[in-house]
């Protein structure tokens, strides 16, 4: 073999021209045909922003569509079989189309950044997951515009969804998206997991990696263990209505709280998995807005960790009015208030970190105090509904409905509108405005407390959930005429951020590498990052890199400049290990999820295309993984 | 930013083997959430298992030939793979083709055993909850088993071509490591398939 040419390798280039040979190496193909092509987890992490926003706009508006028709009792605006279609699509667009997908998605543009790498681990496998994410998403809303949209809640219980009182496909479509969005969920999931333990710049040792990694870590091994429950407890679904098992036939030896079983053995940790990324995002916001790392980074791991456990022994508390066994619901009882524990000490490090540091009240910073601020009353009255006394009175009230919102848009929607005011320069290049941010975070605030805080009051009154319409004598009509009225404020709050983004998009002030003044590693290459990320990796030799080490980064050389490389470190110390090729571009990914499509919804109307839609899936999977035009395997 | 050079990593092979490479987490990774769908799965039967008084339901257990003889062939099959993995390791190319094609067949022959283990089940799936879950935890199995078959048939294949580049054995270790994973798979299930009804 020959001598490989010295060219081949960045120490031989510098400044501008190693920029450029890199960006031609890493870049995009341009076209339609490229961009349906791309493995750059930047432009597959911004599509799947955009789509996950896309859907809580359509998420919000049936919100409202429900907040008008409740805003007055005996009201017509919609009828009873709309309403259930209706709540049904909200609540499973928000979980499963926006609030994971939405934290995933931040994650595949930023962990790589974060960590120092050129892209997330399993490049095509990301494309791939995105389009699934897209294709999943997309069949779900274009069956509900064709009036065959899921009505049976977001949890679908049987034997409600059983062929028997849901004989149309609402249910099958459901049960198919589930299986869609999981699949795009766990894909993502463990390139999370890999890209963390394998692709860190040196010296980025357990103890340096940023809190946000940290809690996206913890939410990628949450999913990965949460949602194969769902997967089976969907796909058994299906084939009981449409190859008749029995699995939830209770005639036939099946039993329907199998069904509630392996759903909320899902469903608790996935309330976890849309709030632990949230509190990755309050840490970076925080430390960099109060100008000092997060007070006490061991605990808020340990927290993170323990959280993360602790929300596998919960589910049962979903179920204490189904009748089970006493000691169980004691013991289970006294686990839910035990994962207030690990919450609160997260919590007292931040307000310490706040009192220690010197705040500049940015946008991003007022989210985090409004996310606080409401996540406590969440907790609170979280706390409220483990016990088992209090759920069984409040159980099925607007109270679990105010509870639930207050976590999940506390816990996860305020941080989350400060990580887009926060990461935006870095996506886009321009800072959003600030103003337009001030009237965005108020009228957020203040609407969303009118909207739900009512709640808990007309839950305790006895207004159930899930109804359409309440007669006028119930007393309920006021508190639900403001609850609306403070839906309308929360929605009129969204749309000035999308105000906000377009305006800033085109005319925003220019962003900069570093606008904050942060200290973790995505804002040590250009805003927005060049294909490669990163001219030459990083050395990581302090917990917060850029304010440790000032003017000067430390760097690696060596990679190659004429095909794709990352560097691979060891897991806990870091230590540079392989130079490892990652894929090129392909088109692969995208028709192996239309394959995958095909065979998934086709499999709905006949269970032949198991036969005829196995082979194309097949065939695009071995286009996917033959290495033909790889550089790697041509060099 | 100015950038110091601190290190040169020009020196570092371009493949590892095990834990130094990435796909090999990508495959632990993949098996973690599999066999967690393997435990909700066998958590599913042993619920209906508790919540009916009788059991199997309506039905005969399955006949033992089929499932014990495949529990046999996958315990050999530990001896070839774990050849593979060697030859694979010393890059020996001539070696690693016979072994790929050799674990092909092995998987294609319990591929055919396969079938005869759903024909003796003994139930049909919609007959009762029982037939039902015994046939979703073979399903289960069969897409892995059938899944790594693919695989080993494609990588053979591509060990005859060009593409039998060095990092390629890398590719076949892991092959060899995912095929572990298949067998230990289906270990417990077969006591629960196989020998749960019995009791
Ligand atoms: C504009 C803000 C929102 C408003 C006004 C709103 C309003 C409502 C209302 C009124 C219900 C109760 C339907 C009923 O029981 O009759 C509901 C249910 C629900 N909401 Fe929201 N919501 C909003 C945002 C969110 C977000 C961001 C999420 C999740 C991240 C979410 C998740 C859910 C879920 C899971 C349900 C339960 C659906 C069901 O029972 O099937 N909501 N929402
Ligand atoms: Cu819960």
């Amino acid at each position: 073999m020959a001598a490989e040419p010295k060219e081949l390798r960045d120490d031989a280039l510098n400044g501008l021209r190693l920029s450029t040979q890199l960006e031609r190496v890493w870049r995009t193909p341009p076209g339609l045909l490229g961009a349906l092509m791309s493995v750059d987890h930047k432009v597959v992490g911004r599509r799947y922003i955009v789509t996950a926003f896309a859907f809580l706009g359509l998420g919000g508006l049936l919100a409202v569509l429900m907040r008008i028709q409740l805003a007055g009792p005996e009201k017509t605006f919609l009828s009873a079989d709309k309403y259930n279609q209706i709540f049904t699509m909200h609540g499973s667009t928000m979980m499963f189309l926006f609030a994971v997908p939405v934290m995933e998605a931040f994650a595949v543009y930023l962990v790589p950044l974060m960590v120092g790498t050129r892209n997330i681990a399993f490049p095509r496998l990301n494309a791939f997951s995105y389009w699934m994410f897209l294709f999943g998403g997309g069949f779900l809303w274009i069956s509900f515009l064709f009036n065959v949209g899921p009505d049976v809640g977001w949890f679908s219980y049987v034997p409600l969804s059983n062929l028997q009182f849901t004989p149309s496909k609402r249910a099958d479509v459901w049960a198919q998206m589930i299986t869609f969005t999981e699949v795009a969920a766990l894909a993502v999931a463990v390139e999370i997991i890999v890209t963390v333990f394998k692709l860190r710049a040196p010296g980025m040792t357990l103890d340096r990696i940023p809190l946000f990694v940290w809690a996206m870590l913890v939410t990628a091994f949450l999913v990965m263990f949460a949602m194969p429950s769902v997967m089976v407890a969907s796909t058994s679904l299906i084939l009981d209505r449409l190859v008749n098992t029995r699995f939830y036939d209770s005639s036939s030896g099946g039993h329907p709280l199998l069904w509630q079983h392996l759903f909320w053995f899902f469903g608790h940790p996935e309330v976890y998995i849309i709030f632990i990324p949230g509190t990755g995002m309050v840490s970076a916001i925080l430390a960099t807005f109060a100008r000092r790392p997060v007070i006490g980074y061991p605990i808020v791991i340990l927290s993170l960790i323990a959280t993360g456990l602790l929300s596998f022994g919960l589910w049962v508390h979903h179920m204490f009015v189904t009748g089970l066994p006493q000691l169980g619901a004691g013991l289970f009882t006294a686990s839910s208030m035990l994962i207030a524990v690990p919450s609160g000490l997260q919590i007292f490090c931040w307000l310490a970190t706040l009192w220690d540091g010197r705040l500049v009240y940015r946008t991003p910073l007022l989210f985090v105090i409004g996310f606080i601020l409401i996540f406590v009353l969440g907790g609170l009255s979280g706390v409220m509904v483990a016990s088992v006394p209090i759920d069984t009175q409040v159980h099925d009230t607007y109270f679990v409905v105010a509870h639930f919102h207050y976590v999940l848009i506390g816990g996860a929607v305020f941080p989350l509108i400060g990580a887009v005011y926060y990461w935006f320069p870095k996506i886009a290049g321009r800072v959003l405005s600030e103003r337009v941010g001030r009237w965005n975070f108020w009228l957020a605030f203040i609407g969303f407390n009118i909207a739900f805080f009512p709640m808990h009051i007309l839950g305790l009154i006895g207004m159930p959930r899930r109804v359409y319409t309440y007669t006028a004598d119930m007393d309920w009509a006021h508190l639900n005429l403001v609850s609306s009225a403070g839906a309308l404020v929360f929605a009129v709050s969204f749309a000035l951020l999308l105000v906000n983004v377009i305006y800033s998009l085109r005319k925003g002030e220019l962003a900069g590498d570093n606008p904050w003044g942060a200290s973790t590693l995505e804002w040590a290459t250009s805003s927005p990052p060049p294909p490669q990320n990163f001219d030459r990796i990083p050395v990581v030799k302090h917990r917060d890199p850029l304010w440790a080490d000032g003017e000067s980064l430390p760097v690696v050389a060596g990679l190659s400049t004429d095909r794709r490389e990352v560097l691979l470190t060891s897991l806990a110390e870091a230590e540079p290990q392989v130079r490892e090729a990652s894929p090129e571009p392909s088109i692969w990914p995208l028709l192996t999820a239309i394959a995958t499509t095909i065979f998934f919804i086709g499999s709905i109307f006949t269970p032949w295309a198991v036969l005829w839609g196995t082979p194309p899936m097949a065939i695009a999977l071995i286009g996917w993984f033959w290495p033909k035009g790889s550089k790697e395997d041509e060099a | 930013m100015r950038q110091t050079i601190v290190r040169n990593v020009s020196e570092l092979p371009t493949y590892g083997f095990g834990p130094r490479s990435g796909p090999w987490w990508g495959a632990m990774g993949f098996m973690a959430l599999e066999g967690m769908g393997f435990a909700v799965a066998i958590g599913a039967y042993l619920y209906l298992y508790a919540v009916n008084s009788s059991w199997p339901i309506g039905a005969p257990p399955p006949d033992l030939w089929p499932g014990t003889t495949a529990t046999v062939l996958y315990l050999l099959s530990i001896i070839p793979n774990e050849y593979t993995n060697r030859v694979a390791h010393r890059q020996d190319l001539a070696k690693t083709r016979i072994c790929l094609i050799g674990m092909a067949l092995i998987g294609i022959a319990l591929l055919v055993l396969r079938g005869f283990e759903f024909a003796h089940l003994n139930t049909r799936w919609d007959n009762s909850a029982y037939g039902s879950i015994v046939w979703l935890v073979l399903g289960l199995h069969s897409v892995h088993l059938a899944t790594d078959v693919g695989d080993t048939v494609v990588l053979a294949v591509l060990m005859f071509t060009r593409h039998a580049k060095p990092r390629r054995f890398s590719d076949v270790t892991d092959n060899v490591f995912y095929w572990n994973f298949v067998v230990l798979a289906w270990l417990p299930l077969y006591v629960l398939l196989d020998w749960m009804p019995r009791l």
